[in-house]
């Protein structure tokens, strides 16, 4: 039982402080291989944070952990105050639906149209009925410039398009937080600015945003929050002018310069 | 001495090609909805799953058929239920086929990249909702072909039913020759017969292959 002041702070802290995110202690291994040596993190409503690092530090393995994607060993990891449960399915589809994940390789379902790969989740999960769902992901659509392929099949479309229809498709379950991982190495040169123009939008309507990156200029543009990770640890972290301007470790400075050859 | 035509002998061996249909019916169908299960089973991931699956499988790949209608027949009689060829022949061939259908399958299913479980997933898709909407449909296209080509082989392997006393195409052929003394017409016979059964399902296995992969462009 809580007593009445206990329950005022929780709600004063709920209100002003509770993290979207919060990761304590997190630790995951692939059998002796510890890939994150525990990661603290607390991610607030509405923040960008940018994921930067060399390949082979966790970066992405913590993003996948976020919805349940890795299973880790240690710690703890909440999501708008509900804790992460493996076993618990319905714990995760509950979970699933506050975090919106896009990859690398856009993985939209090919033998869907473009409207039903946007439509299926919120009208199997979310049980929205086929006119709202319509409305919604044309609406979706249109958002990421896309209004006239409702109907296309994805393969019709280059990387570029696919990977902003992935977006509208994560959109569609109305997440709270979305996950990018590396979303736009798989594409040509010459589309990735039409991708990282729509996640900028989202960054400026207020969406909470994680996203592994290569694209320094975009992570420096865009986020309020840089996290350089190294050997599976959080190894700097602060706001972008900070770290890109002025790194504090060795490691970091390495990793940076080496962005410059 | 009775004369048989070829007529005579053509009509009774198109009698017994009944019996062979029927039987690869069964063995299709029940060994599709067995095989079915086992997939689900395996993709489960349940605790034990793929360690039975896969010797379930294993047991009956690595036996004869031959074996595995005999004990069927004489193993089901050792439980006290009274057995007929019918049943014994429709069981050993419904687990028969289940086997290798679930491994066929559960490679066409391994085809689909994990991105698409992984895409699923975090829509907060359920494990039944993936399968039937996002893997099954995929692993389906690719399936087609090694499974019609499956079960040609099934329909042949119909034939050693007749060991068991089930009188099907072969174990009629075997008897007509008993009563006309033709042994090279009427086996003539039943092999035309199985093959216009079989050659039908192999054309079809082409065309659907065709028209698969058409779509895909």
């Amino acid at each position: 039982m809580q007593t009445a002041a206990e329950k005022q702070m929780l709600d004063t802290s709920a209100v002003s402080i509770r993290p979207i995110v919060e990761i304590t202690a997190l630790r995951k291994s692939y059998g002796t291989n510890e890939v994150l040596k525990g990661i603290d993190l607390q991610v607030a409503q509405g923040e960008v944070i940018a994921i930067i690092g060399k390949s082979g530090s966790g970066k992405s393995t913590l993003l996948r952990c976020i919805n349940g994607l890795e299973v880790f060993q240690k710690g703890t990891l909440t999501v708008d105050g509900k804790p992460l449960l493996h076993d618990n399915a319905q714990a995760m589809r509950e979970l699933r639906q506050r975090v919106g994940m896009i990859f690398q390789s856009f993985n939209l379902f090919p033998h869907l149209t473009v409207g039903k790969n946007i439509m299926l989740a919120p009208s199997l999960v979310k049980k929205t009925d086929g006119a709202a769902a319509t409305t919604q992901a044309r609406k979706l659509l249109d958002r990421v410039g896309l209004a006239e392929k409702f109907d296309a099949m994805p393969d019709q479309l280059s990387g570029g398009q696919q990977q902003r229809v992935a977006i509208a498709r994560a959109l569609a379950m109305e997440p709270a937080v979305l996950l990018c991982d590396e979303i736009t190495s798989a594409l040509d040169p010459e589309l990735v600015g039409e991708v990282l123009r729509v996640v900028e939008s989202l960054a400026t309507e207020g969406m909470t945003l994680l996203m592994v990156t290569h694209e320094m200029s975009f992570a420096r543009k865009v986020s309020d929050r840089v996290i350089f990770m190294h050997q599976g640890r959080v190894h700097e972290m602060g706001p972008p002018a900070e770290v890109f301007g002025n790194p504090q470790t060795p490691e970091l400075k390495q990793f940076l310069s080496s962005l410059h050859d | 001495m009775v004369d048989f035509t070829l007529w005579d002998i053509f009509r009774n061996l198109l009698l017994a090609a009944r019996w062979t249909v029927g039987l690869s019916l069964i063995a299709f169908i029940g060994g599709g909805i067995v095989g079915l299960l086992l997939l689900v089973l395996r993709l489960s991931k349940a605790p034990g799953s793929n360690l039975f699956v896969g010797g379930y499988v294993q047991l009956f790949q690595g036996t004869p058929l031959l074996m595995q209608l005999f004990l069927a027949y004489f193993g089901i009689a050792l439980f006290g239920i009274k057995t007929s060829a019918w049943v014994a022949a429709s069981f050993a061939l419904t687990l028969y086929t289940s086997a290798f259908l679930t491994e066929i399958w559960r490679g066409c299913v391994a085809a689909i990249p994990k991105g698409q479980w992984e895409a699923s997933q975090s829509l907060a898709m359920s494990f039944r909702e993936q399968l039937q909407y996002i893997v099954l449909p995929q692993a389906l296209k690719i399936a087609i072909p090694p499974t019609v080509g499956f079960l040609v082989q099934v329909v042949k392997g119909t034939a050693l039913a007749s060991v068991i006393g089930f009188i099907e195409l072969t174990k009629a052929g075997t008897m007509i020759t008993n009563a006309t003394f033709q042994p090279f017409i009427v086996y003539s016979c039943v092999a035309l017969l199985y093959f216009s059964l079989c050659f039908p399902i192999s054309l079809y296995a082409k065309t659907l292959e065709r028209k698969i992969n058409a779509n895909r462009r």
